[in-house]
Formats: C-alpha cells, sequence, structure tokens
C-alpha cells in the first residue's frame, strides 16, 4: 500500500511538479503584482478560508446540500432518460413519437428552465434538483438510444435461436449490456453537465447552503478567499464524482471489455 | 428427432424494381441424425438457406418442416452457429453457455451443471470464468458450438463455423464435432467453402449452383468412419465434388 502510494507519486512527478508551479506562481502573483484579495486571493488566504470553513463544519453541510441537489437530478434524469432512450432505441414507433419532442427541448438551455423550476416548485431542494435534472437527461436519453440502435444483429439473431424471443427479454439480456459503453458514457456526460448547472441552480436561494449558493453569498460580501475556495472545491468534487463513477463502471459493469482498445 | 423438410423459394426486396432471387425451388430433405455439408459458390444463398431453417427470416414461398411441424420463427429446437463470432463479448464463457438454459427458467445451479458438462465436452472447462475477448478464435467458436448444444437442440445449423480458422485447428474442430455429434444424436446442417471439409464430415453433401441457388445435386459420401483425407476414394469424391462446383462457377 505504502509502496503503492510512493510509485504512485514517482510517476506522476511531472505532473506535481506542475502544479506546485502553479501554487507557487500564483502565490508570488498575488502577493507581488495584484496585492489586492478582492481581485486575486492568495492560495495562503484560499487555505485558511478553507480552514475556516472545515472549523465551522459549515463546508460539510455545504457538500450535503449540493450533493442532494445533484443527486436529485442525476437519480430523476437515470429513472426517466434510460427508459426513453430504450424506448426509442428499440421500437421505430417509440423513436417517432419521443423523437421530435426530445429534438425541441434538447437545444433549450438548462438554465433557462429556472423560472419555471422555481413557478413549479417553489423555493425547494427539488427545484435546485430540477434543473439539474434537465441538463442530465439529454445526454443519458441520446446515447442510450445510440446504444441501443448500434446493437449488432448477431448478438440479437444469436439470442432468438438460443429461445430469447420476447422484447422484454431481448432489450434486457442483449441491447442492455451491449449497449453500457454507450450508456455509461451518456451517464458521465450528463453527471458533468449537471454538475455545472448546480451552481446556477443553487443561486436562486432555494438553501441557504449549498457550494454554487456560498459563492454567491460570499461575493455579495466580497469576500473572494471564499468564493475561490468554494470553486476550487467545486472542481475538486467534481472530478471526483466523475473518477468514482468511472472506476465503479470499469471494475463492475464493463469489466468485460478490458483489452479492447478504445 | 430432427428431420427436416425444405421446401422453398427466397427472394429479397430492395425496391418496387429491384428484387434479388436468392433461392430458387429449393428441395432439400435432412433425415434424422444425418450430417449433410452444403456447398457452393460465394453469394449462392447458403447463409440464407440456414437462417430461414432457423427461423430467423421467413421464406417467400413454401414451407420448412422439422419433425412434420411447419418452421414460424426461432426457437430451442434449432441450435445455430454463426459465420461470424457471435458470443456475448458480456457474459463470461460459463454464462455464454447456460444462456439459453437460462432463457428456459432453469435453476442456475442446473443450468451451470449442464453448461459445465458441454464446455468439458468441447475441452474448455477450465475457461469458463474467461470473457470472449480473452480466448482465441478457435476457442470461441467451441464455446459457441457448446452454447447451441447446451439448448439441446434436435438440428444444428453451422454456418461456415471454422472458415476463419487456421488449417490444424480446423481439423481438430472437425473431428470433435463428429465425435459430439455421434455422442449427441444429432443432426447437422453445415455450410462449407471447404470440399476437403465436406467430404471429411458428411454423410451427404448438396451441391449448391450460383445465385439463384439451387440444390444441384446430393452427393452420398459412402465413406468408413473415421475417415482418412487422403484415402483414394475421399480423393475421388473430393475430385468429383470439385468438377461439379468449376462447371457451376463456370455456369453451364
Ligand atoms: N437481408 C438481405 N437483403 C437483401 N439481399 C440479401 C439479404 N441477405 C442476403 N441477400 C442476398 O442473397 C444472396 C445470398 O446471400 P447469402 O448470404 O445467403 O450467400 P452465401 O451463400 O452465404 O455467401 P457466402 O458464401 O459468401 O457466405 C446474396 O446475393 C445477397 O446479396
Ligand atoms: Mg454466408
Amino acid at each position: 500500500m505504502i509502496k503503492r502510494t510512493i510509485n504512485f507519486f514517482k510517476n506522476r512527478n511531472i505532473e506535481i511538479a506542475s502544479l506546485i508551479g502553479l501554487i507557487v506562481i500564483w502565490q508570488l502573483v498575488a502577493d507581488y503584482v495584484v496585492q489586492r484579495t478582492l481581485f486575486l486571493p492568495s492560495f495562503t488566504e484560499v487555505i485558511s478560508a478553507l480552514v475556516r470553513i472545515i472549523e465551522t463544519g459549515v463546508l460539510f453541510t455545504d457538500i450535503q446540500t449540493s450533493l442532494l441537489h445533484f443527486g436529485i437530478g442525476i437519480g430523476s434524469a437515470l429513472i426517466v432518460g434510460i427508459p426513453i432512450g430504450v424506448i426509442m432505441g428499440w421500437f421505430t414507433l417509440g423513436n417517432r413519437i419521443f423523437d421530435p419532442i426530445v429534438e425541441i427541448l434538447r437545444p433549450i438551455p438548462p438554465l433557462a428552465w429556472i423560472p419555471f423550476a422555481l413557478i413549479w416548485l417553489g423555493l425547494t431542494h427539488t427545484a435546485a434538483g430540477f434543473v439539474v435534472f434537465v441538463g442530465a437527461v439529454f445526454p443519458i436519453v441520446i446515447n442510450t438510444y445510440t446504444g441501443f440502435k448500434s446493437t449488432s444483429r448477431i448478438y440479437v439473431e444469436a439470442a432468438k435461436v438460443l429461445g430469447c424471443v420476447r422484447d422484454r427479454d431481448l432489450i434486457s439480456k442483449v441491447a442492455f449490456p451491449s449497449s453500457m459503453p454507450s450508456i455509461t458514457a451518456g451517464i458521465r456526460i450528463g453527471m458533468g453537465v449537471g454538475w455545472m448547472c448546480l451552481v446556477a441552480a443553487e443561486l436562486f436561494g432555494v438553501s441557504r447552503f449549498g457550494l454554487g449558493y456560498k459563492i454567491w453569498f460570499h461575493y455579495s460580501l466580497h469576500q473572494m478567499d471564499f468564493v475561490l475556495t468554494y470553486m476550487l472545491i467545486l472542481g475538486i468534487i467534481g472530478l471526483l464524482i466523475d473518477k468514482g463513477f468511472r472506476f465503479v463502471v470499469d471494475t463492475y459493469l464493463l469489466k468485460w471489455r478490458k483489452g479492447v482498445v478504445v | 428427432m430432427g428431420t427436416l423438410e425444405i421446401k422453398l423459394s427466397k427472394s429479397f426486396e430492395k425496391d418496387k424494381s429491384k428484387t434479388t432471387v436468392a433461392l430458387e425451388d429449393v428441395e432439400l430433405t435432412v433425415k434424422d441424425g444425418d450430417f449433410l455439408c452444403i456447398i457452393g459458390p460465394s453469394g449462392c444463398g447458403k447463409t440464407t438457406l440456414l437462417r430461414l431453417v432457423a427461423g430467423l427470416d421467413e421464406p417467400t414461398s413454401g414451407n420448412i418442416a422439422l419433425d412434420g411441424k411447419r418452421i414460424m420463427g426461432p426457437d430451442s429446437r434449432k441450435g445455430m452457429v454463426f459465420q461470424e463470432y457471435s458470443l456475448f463479448p458480456w457474459r463470461t464463457v460459463i454464462r455464454n453457455v447456460s444462456f439459453g438454459l437460462e432463457m428456459q427458467g432453469k435453476e442456475k445451479e442446473e443450468s451451470n451443471e449442464i453448461a459445465r458438462r458441454y464446455l468439458k465436452l468441447v475441452g474448455l472447462e477450465q475457461f469458463e470464468t474467461s470473457y470472449p475477448h480473452e480466448l482465441s478464435g478457435g476457442m470461441r467458436q467451441r464455446v459457441a458450438i457448446a452454447r447451441a448444444l447446451a439448448n439441446n437442440p434436435e438440428i444444428l445449423l453451422m454456418d461456415e463455423p471454422f472458415g476463419s480458422l487456421d488449417a490444424q485447428t480446423r481439423n481438430a474442430l472437425q473431428i470433435e464435432l463428429l465425435d459430439i455429434w455421434k455422442k449427441e444424436h444429432l443432426t447437422i446442417l453445415f455450410v462449407t467453402h471447404s470440399v476437403d471439409e465436406a467430404v471429411f464430415l458428411a454423410d451427404k453433401i448438396a451441391v449448391m449452383s450460383r445465385r439463384p441457388g439451387k440444390i444441384k445435386e446430393v452427393v452420398e459420401v459412402e465413406l468408413e468412419r473415421p475417415r482418412d483425407r487422403t484415402s483414394p476414394e475421399a480423393n475421388r469424391i473430393r475430385t468429383n465434388i470439385l468438377k461439379k462446383l468449376e462447371k457451376e462457377r463456370k455456369g453451364d
């Protein structure tokens, strides 16, 4: 374990040096060139802001709240998006029914839905979740659809001659697993878009906590060191979610693809 | 039981003006327990014929009967090994083989046990937890054969199953297949390009004509089993069939 950690750092020496270099330049520029926290808080100021929000525990409430919004959005995007993608990809009639609807709604930027989210759902967590949902659902629909459309005929026919003939079985036993790479790619894209929508969704005070909300709250107080701290936390958690998802997908869902050149 | 009676025509309609006649008045009877090879020029409709027997497509006219009952669609009585690799890449070897059993609603334990038996039959029992991408081409086709057999079909349809393999693997698999055929009392319909393969395997060889495909002639192969590929009789039959094919290629 320790050896692996050491190896990890050894193999990443250039990447680490690059990050350290960035931090050093940032600190020097902030201290000697800009010299104003309002324009560019320095690295040390960001660290002390971070320590403050960790000490008071407020950071954890913020993270929890944001993950709640994100979870509501992504969860409903999965529940709605995957079945629609499946119906569009497998049944010609389903495609003809849903395709025009999806094509009209898809180009509308998720943030344009915020007024309706607030009217329909009020200042609630669900309203923020709804904006995340709008951002995440279309990539999931489109990728599920594409995956199903490109299910190889040979697998479907092989399943049929083995007695798997009902649509329900063909979908769950053949089309779904064979589309898994495309579906998970869609979920990843959807999660990325959803995470970006989160900040905007929280702007409108659906809660007094949340990473996105805090960016605007501290901005209104001109505490730019806190703003930058929350920005970096948003970036890091977004990265962790993506890495975690990829890990789960690669080890559990797409184990069978190991060795495939992508 | 697996007696097959075929009497059909098949054409593909591209649009109103253009139709391809793939099979024209094809008549063929395969008796229960027979090993019948179909041989013919590329594009003459061999794959089309197998797909029709499997129930994956419907004849334009005529019909196919298995044990007197008309074939209406794919089911587990007709097993098929495809020309291309058709193993499900997301399933391990054993779960590929047990796929059909799962569909029949068999318990996991029971289907695993049956699947293991057939993996053993094709000599791959130690690869049950591998994924298809970890296997060589010959191993994949062996798993595909095990998968088709595990479903206990009455008739096994094989579409150039060894076409993409090297000569040595191919010969070894032919011997394996004959063993299985004897043990399992199967009816086999086997498509091949190779006259050598047909003469080594078949009781009867159906020679097809160029498109539109017809059965031109059914040649009985009356050679003792186990067969010797190099015996003078085998040579004689091979030459005979090659001549017929050559005539077909020239087109008279
Ligand atoms: N789905 C289809 N739609 C239109 N035409 C088809 C279709 N399937 C096959 N054909 C045509 O039917 C003819 C026979 O095709 P088939 O695949 O049965 O040949 P084959 O004997 O198996 O050839 P090969 O030995 O090269 O595999 C070909 O001319 C082909 O173009
Ligand atoms: Mg073919």
